[in-house]
């Protein structure tokens, strides 16, 4: 009876490692109808000892996770070509498939893999007229414009999911005209409750794979923020009874102090340059908004009022910060000119705005919007100030857009946990990410590494 | 702990209150066991300074907690007995601090609960201020929507959660 037991827990535990390890799961709960059908043909493999990971299903799931893309099940594929000359384009065209991807992966040495992918255009490939053997020599040349790419690299065993996010990134950029977003990663912070150390700070690939755990404290995290050039994140601790601001580096695990005045230390947002940080203090009262050169520490108010002011953010070209503010009553988003100090409302559509932060390109703003009491995500465009509510969730945070503007991430409540959701910017595309293993908050997209 | 470190103060400050002046923790911690279990006759020969300390921090505990309205910070009549009463032993113990700790609710985003939280918590210093509680007993930190007392996503959960702690 004992050992049953005992074997009982041993199975529990591997359960729950193995959940702690792919801790991001995606379900698509809008967008899949508006998305282009393509086909990623499973890569055919010579050799003998099999990779552990599929550069099909990991580049599908990428496709799919934009938003853009709805990738065909390989057992809905009227057939499975490993490259462009075994692709019979009328039978795609049927199944009204715009683009196949085939590969090829050979072992060519110990632990040394051959990758080589084709990305074929359905339609071209159609009206280039007869079969395709016809169409195609052997090499890529100026008459084969259905052959978007074509690339062959080798590769270690473990750069299998780094590579097959990098063919994700050239099919995307191919079919989209607009640089992919899947090399990239996420910070979070996972709440525990039953933990030891409830909180922690959690890097992981945009995909919620390769989960490296930073930073675990008994008190809160708050408010990763990314250095611009992806080596860093900014974050708040309360480890000492009151918050701090520490910068820690993501790969030497080296951290130290950048603020600990009285009060609050918050918010902090890096300068596009990377030499600033914006941030939220209250040593002299109640919360403003600061800029603090990294290097020596010199602060300047950009705010002073005697109502809250938080949550600033850089426009792209550092010239101006968001911010929020209760000047005019309810919190709404205000602009500020870090030279000048010259301050304008930006938002007064809803109850209230906040959050707010510009798109990559400068055309927009991502915020929460306050709306007969539901806090969702809103986009809203600068030059005409049209607010566009992007979605239906329910107590929606801490949104951050992916580098290339194509998504937004950020944590809503569903059922009774916060779980982090993605929302593509146009607003067709919902996706949900719950955690097996806790509530997830504060998600904080990278810039591209 | 917080119990033990405010103690330790307070016998550093007046040793000659005390019968036996304690200089270290443990010891602290092995009186409080020796009174704790003999409350009822102490009580009954009168009390030492530091046990009478003791029952103060002890009652005050009890009801430290002033809840607010949402997206409010003003203190609720209904809270101002609580709040006489820490003000009143604030100033009769002046070497004493108290951490008055902001909490939110759920809704409303992160930073600006953060915010929010510090608001809550400077309305309770301010009325004890008012009552003639020294600026440099009192301390705020906020922690926003990040500690919630109750989990929960209703109403019900929301009031509790609504709230500053007077700690000790």
């Amino acid at each position: 009876m004992l050992k049953l037991i005992g074997k009982s827990l041993v199975a529990f535990a591997l359960v729950l490692s193995a959940k702690s390890y792919a801790s991001l799961e995606i379900v698509i709960t809008d967008g899949v109808d508006s998305a282009r059908p393509v086909a990623i043909v499973p890569f055919k493999f010579e050799g003998n000892t099999l990779p552990n990971q599929r550069i099909a299903d990991i580049v599908s799931a990428d496709l799919m996770r934009s938003g853009k893309f709805n990738p065909i099940a390989a057992t809905r594929m009227p057939q499975q070509p490993t490259n462009s000359k075994e692709i019979d384009y009328q039978r795609w065209m049927k199944q009204g498939v715009e683009a196949v991807v085939t590969g090829t992966i050979r072992e060519v040495g110990v632990n040394r893999y051959a990758v080589r992918f084709e990305l074929v255009d359905v339609f071209k490939g159609a009206s280039g007229g007869g079969s395709s053997s016809a169409i195609i020599g052997g090499q890529l040349t100026t008459g084969l414009s259905h052959i978007l790419d074509a690339r062959e690299t080798t590769i270690s065993g473990d750069q299998f999911r780094q590579y097959a996010h990098r063919i994700s990134d050239i099919v995307y950029e191919k079919l989209t005209g607009e640089r992919g977003a899947f090399l990239t990663k996420i910070a979070y912070v996972l709440v525990r409750e039953k933990a030891d150390f409830k909180y922690q700070l959690v890097v992981a690939d945009y995909d919620g794979e390769n989960e490296q755990v930073l930073l675990r404290a008994k008190e809160p995290l708050m408010s990763p923020a990314w250095s611009p050039d992806g080596t860093k994140l900014a974050y708040v601790t309360f480890e000492k009874r009151q918050s701090q601001i520490y910068i820690q580096d993501i790969y030497t695990g080296r951290r130290s102090i950048l603020t600990s005045f009285k009060g609050i230390n918050g918010a902090p947002k890096w300068s596009p340059d990377g030499r600033k940080m914006a941030m939220v203090l209250s040593k002299d009262g109640n919360a403003e908004v600061y800029v603090m050169d990294i290097a020596t520490k010199a602060l300047t108010k950009l705010t002073n009022h005697r109502r809250i002011d938080t949550e600033p953010s850089w426009a792209p070209d550092g010239s101006k910060i968001v911010f929020s503010s209760e000047r005019g009553g309810n919190p709404q988003i205000y602009s500020v000119n870090v030279a000048s100090g010259v301050t304008e409302r930006v938002t007064f559509e809803g109850e209230m705005n906040l959050a707010a932060s510009y798109t990559p390109d400068g055309s927009g703003i991502v915020m929460v919007n306050r709306t007969n009491g539901q806090y969702n995500i809103a986009r809203m465009d600068v030059e005409s100030r049209y607010l566009q509510v992007l979605t239906r969730t329910y107590l929606d945070e801490s949104p951050s857009i992916a580098p290339n503007g194509s998504m937004i991430i950020y944590s809503t409540l569903y059922g009774s946990s916060q779980v982090l959701a993605l929302v593509s910017m146009d607003g067709r595309f919902k996706a949900r990410l719950p955690a097996a293993n806790g509530r997830v908050k504060s998600p904080a997209w990278s810039p591209f590494l | 702990m917080n119990l033990n470190k405010v103690l330790k103060g307070l016998l550093v400050a007046v040793p000659v209150l005390t019968l036996a002046a304690c200089s270290s923790t443990d010891e602290v911690a092995a009186t409080d066991a020796n009174t704790g279990a003999n409350t009822n006759q102490v009580v009954e020969q009168g009390l030492s300074a530091e046990e009478l300390l003791r029952q103060q921090l002890e009652a005050l505990r009890q009801d430290n907690t002033i809840y607010f309205d949402f997206d409010k910070s003003e203190i609720r009549s209904e809270f101002a007995s609580v709040l006489e009463a820490h003000a009143a032993f604030l100033r009769a113990r002046t070497n004493i601090t108290v951490t008055v700790e902001g909490h939110t609710d759920a809704r409303g985003t992160p930073e600006y609960n953060i915010a929010l939280g510090e608001r809550r918590g400077q309305s309770v210093t301010q009325y004890l201020a008012n009552l003639g509680v020294a600026a440099g007993q009192m301390s705020v930190v906020s922690y926003g929507e990040e500690k919630p007392a109750v989990e929960g996503n209703d109403e019900s959960a929301f009031s509790k959660n609504r709230r500053a702690v007077l700690v000790y």
